[in-house]
């Protein structure tokens, strides 16, 4: 099962006009915080809000929908979205706290859940963890070295990126520039080489790109919280859907791709038990099945 | 009751366990551990309404203070699932008397032989010895102490409690949160050793420090920049800087919790898969 536990697997857009046009893909994320936001499904979230350098995001709490979607579209650098969730409840007085989160961070969130050592009143407090796919993620400055030195461009010109088809994406007003995937190997961050989820295998439901055609989303709804406040949008016609089975290039590539990350970081986590190292997850051979989270 | 506790605590939806699931093993002492494993299945079983004893040595109260931040279970907690028998502030007796559970607050004294006494009774007296907070587990903040005051200006050396006694099982925390704790008992009263494995394997866990997300995670190629460290600091000593910790020295203190919180220290997926259902 290298999607994790889920209820149902769908291509999903939001049928807002403003949120196609900003969101990165169907904008299944911004939609899904700010209906939860006008229910009172939850009263905040946490999402990666605009940073003092174009392209570095700062976790920020949103308490509107207006900040949720200032913050919409991928940034392909760390925003560590856990260490506002405390703030979020404490600062904020938050009762019902949303967020956005990488599969990593979905960790961090359900690890502090189940042994919450010192985070007094925190973890009954994270109402809805929407969880985004992931391969890998980029320090800003390997961003810099992709976008300033290898395409020639200032960031504050970019509008959006976007990794697909094999390559990372730029798109600026008027240009659309790429360089292989290939080039980027070598500035990943390397605590990803370990990672053994890509589809937020964790999170209340998970959204990604791919799977679905451009300007779509591939949703898994996962836990009850999750699959009720999807099924409430699309009841109140925010989100449409069409089946998987209706898209292309469907499930399978997703499968593929899950896979694909799971073997190979999988090998990595043996080589490094092999040289003594620590890691966090079992080798291989410890486990019935491989590409399992642990 | 139990039921209800459980439902407080989101423990409920826990699907019968037909797998044994193969516990990591983290500690060295692999004795101890096996120890301490059968101490804690014995109280289960054996006592249905666990003897608990609170043991206060140089810690602030604060960890008590936590675990009476239950309110919502405390009254049926105290007076239906256990048996407070001992403890200073909790009950009016002077001698230590037999106990399953031990909670022990503080780091002790090394200059202070009455605390050392103390200990070593009640590791005599107590099944389970549990080091409450991270005072007793990794010293805290304690580790700064250096003597020099009035009016014990020879009390300088302070050491988490499995410095001196062998400790069972270890709730760190600054102070531990009150739903860990009663987490942790419910577990005991369950004898749910699954659990518990984490709170074993932190009794080895006495040299805590906020560097240890330097050396332990991002020295190690590990760091994911969640931001789950920043979070868990009780003092603010962790930011985050492009992506990884900082931390300020100057404020730790040593309680052990950001790294302890950090998923990429250890990793409990069997747990976190019965807890969410996924
Ligand atoms: C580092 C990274 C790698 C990704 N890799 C893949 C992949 O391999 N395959 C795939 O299908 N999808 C991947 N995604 C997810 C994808 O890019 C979209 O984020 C996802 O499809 C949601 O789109 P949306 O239109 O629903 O969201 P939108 O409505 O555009 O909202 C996006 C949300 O993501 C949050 N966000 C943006 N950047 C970050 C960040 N760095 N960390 C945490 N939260 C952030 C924003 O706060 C916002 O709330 C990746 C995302 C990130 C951040
Ligand atoms: S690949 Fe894994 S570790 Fe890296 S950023 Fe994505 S979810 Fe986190
Ligand atoms: S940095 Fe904070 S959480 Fe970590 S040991 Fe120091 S005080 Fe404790
Ligand atoms: S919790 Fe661990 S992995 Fe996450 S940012 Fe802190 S040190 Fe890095």
């Amino acid at each position: 099962m290298v999607l994790g536990t889920y209820k149902e697997a769908l291509s999903a857009r939001s049928t807002d006009k403003q949120i196609q046009k900003i969101a990165q893909d169907g904008g299944i994320v911004s939609a899904l915080l700010s209906f939860a936001l006008d229910e009172k499904i939850i009263d905040g979230a946490v999402v990666a809000g605009p940073g003092k350098d174009m392209w570095k995001p700062e976790p920020q709490v949103a308490l509107t929908s207006d900040e949720l979607l200032a913050a919409a579209g991928t940034k392909y650098t760390f925003s560590p979205n856990v260490w506002m969730l405390k703030k979020a409840v404490r600062q904020y007085g938050l009762e019902k706290v949303g967020t956005v989160a990488i599969p990593c961070q979905t960790m961090g969130i359900r690890k502090m859940q189940s042994y919450p050592f010192g985070v007094r009143f925190v973890a009954d407090k994270i109402a809805l963890l929407l969880g985004i796919y992931c391969m890998e993620n980029f320090p800003f400055a390997s961003l810099q070295t992709f976008i300033s030195e290898k395409m020639g461009v200032s960031p504050e010109l970019v509008e959006k990126m976007d990794i697909g088809k094999g390559k990372f994406w730029i798109y600026t007003a008027d240009d659309e520039l790429s360089i292989p995937l290939k080039e980027t190997h070598g500035y990943e961050q390397s605590g990803c080489k370990v990672c053994l989820d890509y589809v937020a295998e964790l999170a209340d439901l998970s959204t990604g790109s791919v799977g679905s055609p451009d300007g779509w989303s591939t949703v898994l709804t996962r836990t009850d919280a999750g699959e009720s406040v999807f099924k409430l949008a699309v009841d109140a016609g925010l989100i449409e859907t069409k089946p998987m089975a209706d898209v292309k290039p469907g499930l399978g590539l997703l499968e593929k791709l899950a896979k694909d990350k799971k073997t190979k970081n999988q090998k990595t986590i043996d080589e490094r038990i092999a040289m003594g190292l620590p890691v966090p997850y079992k080798a291989s051979t410890e486990k019935e099945d491989p590409l399992a989270n642990f | 009751m139990l039921a209800r506790i459980k439902r407080f605590l989101g423990m409920e939806a826990k699907p019968k366990e037909d797998e044994k699931v193969p516990v990591e093993k983290k500690v060295p002492t692999e004795e101890k551990k096996v120890a301490s494993e059968e101490e804690v299945e014995k109280v289960a079983e054996e006592k249905p309404k666990p003897r608990i004893g609170y043991i206060h040595l140089s810690g602030c109260t604060g960890d008590v203070m936590s675990l009476s931040e239950n309110y919502d279970i405390l009254a049926p907690l105290l007076t239906e699932m256990v048996d407070i028998v001992y403890g200073q502030t909790l009950v009016d007796r002077w001698d230590i008397p037999e106990m399953d559970i031990a909670l022990i607050e503080g780091s002790v004294c090394l200059q202070d032989e009455h605390s050392l006494h103390e200990l070593k009774e009640v590791r005599e007296k107590a099944g389970l010895v549990v080091a409450f907070g991270s005072c007793a587990a990794t010293g805290c903040f304690t580790r700064y102490s250096r003597g020099g005051q009035q009016a014990q200006p020879a009390h300088e050396s302070f050491v988490p409690v499995a410095d001196v006694v062998k400790v069972d099982l270890a709730i760190p925390g600054c102070p531990p949160s009150p739903e860990i704790i009663a987490k942790t008992v419910v577990a005991v009263i369950n004898g749910d050793m699954d659990y518990l494995q984490p709170m074993m394997d932190l009794v080895g866990y006495t040299e805590a420090c906020g560097c240890d997300l330097q050396l332990k995670v991002v020295n190690q190629a590990l760091c994911i920049a969640c931001g789950t460290c920043a979070m868990s600091c009780p003092t603010r000593a962790v930011s985050m800087t492009a992506g990884r910790p900082e931390v300020n020295s100057d404020r730790c203190v040593k309680c052990g919790v950001c790294y302890i919180q950090c998923p990429r220290s250890w990793w409990p997926m069997e747990r976190i898969k019965k807890d969410t259902g996924l």
